[in-house]
């Protein structure tokens, strides 16, 4: 008797995961409940309980190999029975065996998919997820990102029945028409890096054509057909100057190749894609914290022992942003083709650094938190993410987000928006400098705030009276009301 | 060659009678085409020049008319069998799909007629004088179908019809019997069934469509060069066989199709061309193919109403400009 140990589904929208790390071996007792093995997945890194009580007789699926959901990675058995012997790279990889890929050997299959998963799996990704990713129409600013550069070249039809959470915006980035893919495909060129001018941002074909001539083509396909023969024709020379990207680094003695693991190559997707989608532009104002560091040394201790969390910076700044969204909504808005989205409330993205990425779990509906609701959830979410026990839902729906670089020293940074968002604050490093005051030298707790906010939507002037009012918010230090 | 200014309606009639001088064996039947000369003047003047005997007046009965048309075809003769409105084709549907499309596979024997008649709408004539009857037949293996959109094409089709070895449905559009004007070669010349027109040459986008929806197309097309935008308008003039090569040369051509008729477009004819691109240009295609045409009701009788209901330039422009912004 035995029971069948399977790829959870971490949320709706999530089609496989990776697992990253079996925390048992075969033959090893395991309770029910006890972390069995790690996952990653778009969304997050995850620890999944044993379904049973009893042995891990068998693992099917290897430490860096990605399924589908519901796929069978191992068996647990009855206690006192033996493990199964070890499985052969063949049976491994016998469980996620996809059409489309049968004509290759099941363990070339295997590693082909741990080394780089092929077009088909990646599309099935939400775009963003380690910074934050959402389902929703509006999420889909330039979440084309999400498919691999080396998808361009294999050519359409690829795919068609493994689009499921793809919106209709992003399926026109990604797959834009049957004649642009077919143009791209003949010339070697990524759809998703150009930037359209269609509906929804998607690439036409005057854009691609135009992309070429310009000699953006990557190769010269002899076969090319009508308009795209043309274009072909007089890319050529261009192209020719071109060649294929040379392979920077070789194995040896001085360097170490290891692949990105899931949440890196989620993370340069997003940013990436961010820098491409938004017109960043970042503006830095100078804050007097010393009103929030009397309310703090005051209050450190009590905060502590009631509610068994520390009374730090964040939620001070956390609720001054959230309260000058009040007057200037723009920040908490979305840009969708050519419309702007509004959101009621403000889904507050904490940026959390971790030992291997970075993810940004979401404080919903932040702007009816006070002080202390908005400490406890950080110190919430903070755990849970260095824990590995985030819910995708715990990093979907932002609207906004901080990021502390100052905790690690930096002075300030400029932040990289998170999609589809269309601002970021930046903390830097929050300590005493002498500040002239009303020409005397005066010690004060100073503190770099940054904004990088989506000059699309967001103007300078914009910006610059959000930050203003968020200053004049910390430096009158008017929170009374700690909630405690 | 002398060149004469005519209407869309005289071009026809030139047509048949040219055909009725050359050929004996061609002769009209109908019903008040006789002395009464046609509801819309078209046989007016044939009855006193052909005789009794060529231009014979039918009792209201469409499936004896086309009945007898099949008979008179099977036995030698090139029958012209009038629908007095397109829209009674219907009662002869069982003669023209069973019986005459299926002649030639059946017994070997062909069918050489025609069966003409005037269709369309705008003309506010309500649901029983308005309707377009193409995709009806359209489905039927053995039947040819034309529709001219100019008078040159009108008069150079009827012919082709007559001279046709198998039966050919002629759809006259009653909108443009008096509205078209131009000049047609008074002399023999035909149009070969089977041929679409190129009848603007545009690169964004083109526009595929038959009948009066031509002249909406090239307005359309006109108004829209104005904004930049090259439309590229097809006059199919046959349905049945399409001259698919000009469907999908210009498919490949502009990349963006809309597929304009005055039909209704559920079931139109405007799916199967759709189709047939999406099948055999979907490389080509830079964005979807769209199709403009009536709703999905009966043809109103209220002006206001049959206004909302047919596709028109305005429509068609708001199609166009989607499609090129896509």
């Amino acid at each position: 008797m035995s029971t069948d140990v399977i790829m959870p589904q971490m949320g709706e929208s999530i089609a496989e995961g990776t697992i990253t790390k079996w925390l048992k071996k075969p033959g090893d007792a395991v309770k029910r409940d006890e972390p069995l093995f790690e996952i990653s997945t778009d969304k997050v890194d995850a620890e999944i309980p044993s379904p049973a009580a009893g042995v891990l007789s068998e693992i099917l699926v290897k430490e860096g190999q990605t399924v589908e959901i519901n796929t069978v990675v191992g068996r647990i058995g009855a206690a006192g029975e033996k493990a199964a012997a070890a499985p052969s790279a063949a049976g491994t990889a016998a469980p996620t065996a996809r059409a489309g890929t049968k004509s290759e050997p099941a363990a070339q299959q295997a590693q082909g998919k741990a080394a780089a998963p092929p077009a088909q799996q990646a599309q099935t990704r939400q775009a963003s997820a380690p910074a934050e990713a959402q389902p929703q129409p509006s999420a889909s600013a330039g979440s084309g990102a999400a498919r691999p550069h080396h998808d361009a070249g294999d050519g359409d039809g690829d795919g068609d029945v493994a689009r499921g959470g793809a919106s209709r915006e992003e399926l026109r980035r990604t797959r834009s028409s049957p004649l642009v893919r077919k143009i791209a495909s003949e010339h070697g060129v990524n759809i998703s890096a150009l930037q359209g001018t269609g509906i929804s941002g998607r690439v036409t074909k005057n854009d691609i054509i135009s992309f070429i001539e310009q000699g953006g083509a990557a190769t010269h396909a002899p076969g090319a057909q009508p308009e795209a023969a043309q274009a072909s024709r007089e890319a050529a020379p261009a192209a020719a100057r071109e060649p294929e990207a040379p392979a920077w680094f070789a194995p040896g003695q001085d360097t170490r190749i290891e692949p990105m693991s899931t949440i890196r190559k989620k993370i340069a997707e997003h940013m990436v894609m961010s820098r491409r989608t938004s017109a960043h532009v970042t503006t830095f104002f100078e804050v007097d914290m010393s009103g929030i560091a009397r309310i703090r040394a005051k209050n450190k201790e009590d905060f502590q022992a009631r509610e068994g969390i520390s009374l730090t910076w964040l939620p001070f700044i956390a609720k001054a942003a959230i309260d000058a969204i009040r007057r200037f909504p723009i920040i908490n808005s979305s840009v969708d083709g050519d419309k702007i989205v509004y959101k009621k409330h403000v889904n507050l993205g904490i940026a959390v650094a971790l030992d291997w990425g970075l993810i940004v779990p979401v404080i919903k509906d932040a702007d009816e938190k006070n002080i202390l609701g908005l400490a406890r959830a950080i110190a919430d979410l903070g755990e849970r993410a260095r824990t590995k026990r985030l819910k995708p839902d715990d990093v979907a729906g932002g609207t906004f987000t901080i990021t502390n670089p100052g905790g690690f020293g930096g002075l300030i940074g400029t932040p990289i928006i998170s999609q589809p968002q269309v601002a970021i604050m930046g903390v830097g490093a929050i300590q005493k400098r002498a500040v002239v005051i009303d020409d005397a030298i005066a010690i004060r707790t100073m503190a770099m705030l940054c904004l990088s906010f989506d000059h699309r939507t967001v103007d300078g002037a914009d910006a610059d009276r959000y930050m203003a009012a968020v200053k004049k918010t910390l430096e009158q230090a008017a929170f009374t009301d700690l909630g405690v | 060659m002398t060149v004469a200014v005519m209407t869309y309606l005289e071009a026809i009639r030139q047509g048949m009678w040219e055909e009725m001088e050359r050929d004996e064996r061609v002769f009209l039947l109908g019903e008040d085409i006789g002395a009464y000369g046609g509801a819309f003047k078209v046989t007016a003047g044939f009855y006193d020049h052909f005789g009794a005997e060529r231009v014979i007046d039918t009792p209201i009965a469409e499936a004896a008319i086309v009945g007898a048309a099949m008979g008179a075809a099977l036995n030698g003769m090139r029958p012209i069998a009038e629908m007095q409105f397109i829209d009674f084709i219907s009662c002869a549907f069982e003669q023209l799909t069973n019986m005459v499309a299926s002649t030639h596979w059946r017994w070997g024997a062909r069918v050489p007629m025609v069966v003409r008649g005037p269709c369309g709408g705008g003309v506010h004539g309500g649901p029983f004088h308005s309707q377009n009857m193409e995709a009806y037949f359209f489905h039927t293996p053995g039947l040819k179908i034309v529709e001219p959109a100019t008078a040159y094409d009108a008069k150079g089709l009827i012919k082709a019809a007559v001279r046709d070895d198998d039966p050919v449905l002629y759809f006259e559009h009653k909108y443009l019997y008096r509205r078209i004007k131009e000049d047609v070669p008074e002399k023999d010349y035909i149009v070969p069934i089977g041929k679409g027109a190129l009848r603007r040459e545009g690169k964004d986008v083109s526009v595929i469509t038959y009948g009066s929806m031509v002249h909406v197309a090239l307005e359309a097309a006109a108004e829209l060069e104005k904004d930049g935008v090259g439309v590229e308008v097809i006059d199919l003039r046959t349905l049945l066989p399409m001259d698919e090569e000009m469907v999908l040369t210009t498919a490949a051509k502009t990349g963006k199709i809309v597929v304009l008729h005055e039909d209704r477009k559920r079931g139109g004819i405007g799916g199967e061309i759709a189709a047939t691109i999406g099948e055999k240009a979907f490389e080509y295609l830079d964005g979807p193919v769209v199709r403009v045409a009536s709703l999905d009701t009966p043809v109103p009788y209220s002006p206001a109403l049959e206004e909302v209901f047919m596709p028109n330039t305005a429509k068609l422009k708001t199609a166009i400009k989607e499609l090129v912004a896509y």
